[in-house]
């Protein structure tokens, strides 16, 4: 899976759009990756939620550039459930975006054995039904 | 004035690993009345219940697990939080006895997670192309596994630290030869670190032998005063310190991948005591995953962070070591049917007793059972004694 260009998200899980997530999955339509951040104390936050963590505050909406860096990552080798078991080894980074917070998914574009901690990498956002674009990875330059 | 000190007097286990002629209530049955005839007490004695089944649907929710045995419990507990569930069970056990809200507390769990299914399916949605709700839906079209978010602190620890695939072997290693000393422990013979790094790569850096086992099993602990239990049939062994904390829930949540919460509950649990890790005897570290264990060695403050990997090589978790773990083989070799927190009081329990059989750690006069929740989230400390502070 990882080698492919566009992923293939047939079977993958879908979210159940809410009151808290609905803009971000909305922007992903759009090709954009939000984060929240917190008019009172500034904090940025992901996933999103009503609530700022940090102040209690109702967060607003980011913008970020889709750009970040690999936190950490797995590759999974062994997977018992469809669709997934059709696309090991394949690997799930977490991303620390740019603009701080961190997003889980998986890095697409190169083989699984060449991500590593501190790669960079971009934003690919790869169509999954009307509601919503799943964000995917792929290396980036820098 | 009756001594309330928090004891617990009686320990029992349902029948494990495998387990055909047992359901989850037969789990919770069985090793209940074992607890029961350990202790010396009788049914009608429980004004406490703790189980740790949140959802409604099941028949070990703590509400129906409760009428199921005929409990009616006047302190009633059924916080859920996966696998320390039960350490923090104590906690609260501890706390309602001191304050006279209950006498006698039942503890109980029971899975029959080998016998119902034998797999893992990793988490988020149950159906391929099933909407997912809530905070799961930022990881789930991701396919990690439950094995793959453990992995990710794993990566980070070796990233930051320089921790290899052989020193978190050393704990799997130390964990099996333990389980040789168990008759019922699910896998017995002896594991080489060669043997585990060379087994098949599940999720990277994790390799098969670097996992939990998958079993059936249950397990109860009965905790009530010192008072009460003077004249029951088991010498009590006191609850010293008891603590919980949490750091987030999911794993992309998780705010520093090499630390966990078990550094506050450790530290609390401790300053409770009045105790250091230098007084431990013997640990009890839910090890789902080497890491999970290697990381609570570190928080407790067995070792300084970063040093886990030397520290689980230099042979000290076996037996005859500084500082034996999980004697009665752990959960990546004796038993683990979903949720092992009791067993980690239970044998903690055995050994302060005297009654561990060949894995008795010698002249063991303070345990430290420690629980993880969730995806390295809530974690659960307890430090027992044979004697009172």
């Amino acid at each position: 899976m990882t080698n492919v260009t566009t992923p293939p998200t047939e079977g993958r899980p879908v979210p159940l759009l809410d009151a808290a997530g609905r803009p971000y999955w909305e922007a992903t339509l759009r090709g954009e990756l939000l984060v929240q951040e917190c008019p009172g104390c500034g904090h940025r936050q992901f996933y999103p939620r009503q609530i700022c963590v940090e102040c209690g505050d109702t967060p607003g909406w980011l913008t970020t550039e889709g750009r970040g860096t690999v936190h950490t990552f797995s590759v999974v080798r062994q997977q018992g459930a469809y669709p997934f078991n059709q696309w090991t080894p394949y690997a799930v980074a977490v991303v620390e975006l740019d603009e701080g917070p961190r997003i889980m998914g998986n890095v697409i574009g190169c083989e699984v054995d060449e991500v590593r901690i501190g790669m960079r990498v971009e934003v690919e956002f790869v169509p999954l039904n009307e509601e919503a674009s799943l964000p995917f990875w792929r290396p980036a330059a820098t | 004035m009756a001594d309330r000190t928090p004891v617990i007097a009686g320990i029992g286990l349902s029948d494990y690993p495998k387990a055909p002629h047992l359901d989850a209530v037969g789990h919770h049955v069985l090793a209940t009345q074992r607890a029961l005839a350990d202790s010396g007490l009788r049914k009608s004695d429980i004004d406490g219940f703790m189980c740790a089944q949140g959802d409604f649907a099941q028949p070990d929710n703590a509400g129906t697990m409760a009428e199921i045995l005929g409990i009616n419990p006047r302190y009633f507990d059924g916080t859920a939080v996966g696998g320390s569930s039960f350490e923090l069970h104590v906690q609260h056990a501890k706390a309602a006895i001191e304050a006279g809200l209950c006498e006698t507390v039942l503890i109980v769990y029971g899975s029959d997670l080998y016998t119902k299914s034998g797999t893992n399916p990793g988490f988020g949605a149950k159906k391929p192309g099933e909407q997912v709700a809530g905070v799961l839906q930022y990881e789930a079209p991701w396919g990690n596994t439950l094995i793959g978010a453990y992995a990710m602190a794993a990566q980070r620890h070796m990233h930051e630290y320089g921790t290899t695939s052989e020193q978190l072997a050393a704990i799997a290693v130390a964990c099996r030869t333990h389980a040789g000393l168990n008759p019922n422990a699910q896998y017995r013979k002896p594991l080489t670190v060669e043997d585990v790094v060379n087994s098949r790569m599940i999720a990277d850096p994790l390799h098969l032998f670097d996992c939990c086992v998958v079993s059936d099993g249950g397990g109860a602990v009965i905790v009530t005063t010192a008072e009460r239990a003077r004249d029951l049939r088991q010498p009590p062994v006191h609850i010293l310190g008891a603590a919980s904390a949490q750091t987030h829930w999911n794993i992309s949540q998780m705010p520093d991948y090499t630390r966990t919460a078990a550094e506050r509950s450790g530290k609390e649990a401790f300053a409770q005591a009045g105790l250091t890790p230098d007084d431990v005897d013997t640990v009890q570290l839910y090890d789902s995953f080497t890491i999970t264990a290697l990381l609570m060695l570190e928080d407790l403050g067995f070792c300084k962070k970063g040093e886990g990997g030397p520290f689980a090589a230099s042979g000290a978790l076996q037996l005859g070591g500084s500082l034996p773990m999980n004697t009665d083989g752990g959960a990546l070799s004796s038993c683990h049917p979903g949720m092992r927190g009791i067993f980690l009081l239970i044998e903690a329990t055995r050994q302060l007793r005297g009654q561990a059989g060949d894995a008795q750690v010698a002249g063991a006069e303070v345990a430290l059972a420690c629980g993880s929740g969730g995806w390295l989230s809530a974690m659960g400390t307890v430090i027992l004694g044979k004697d009172k502070a």
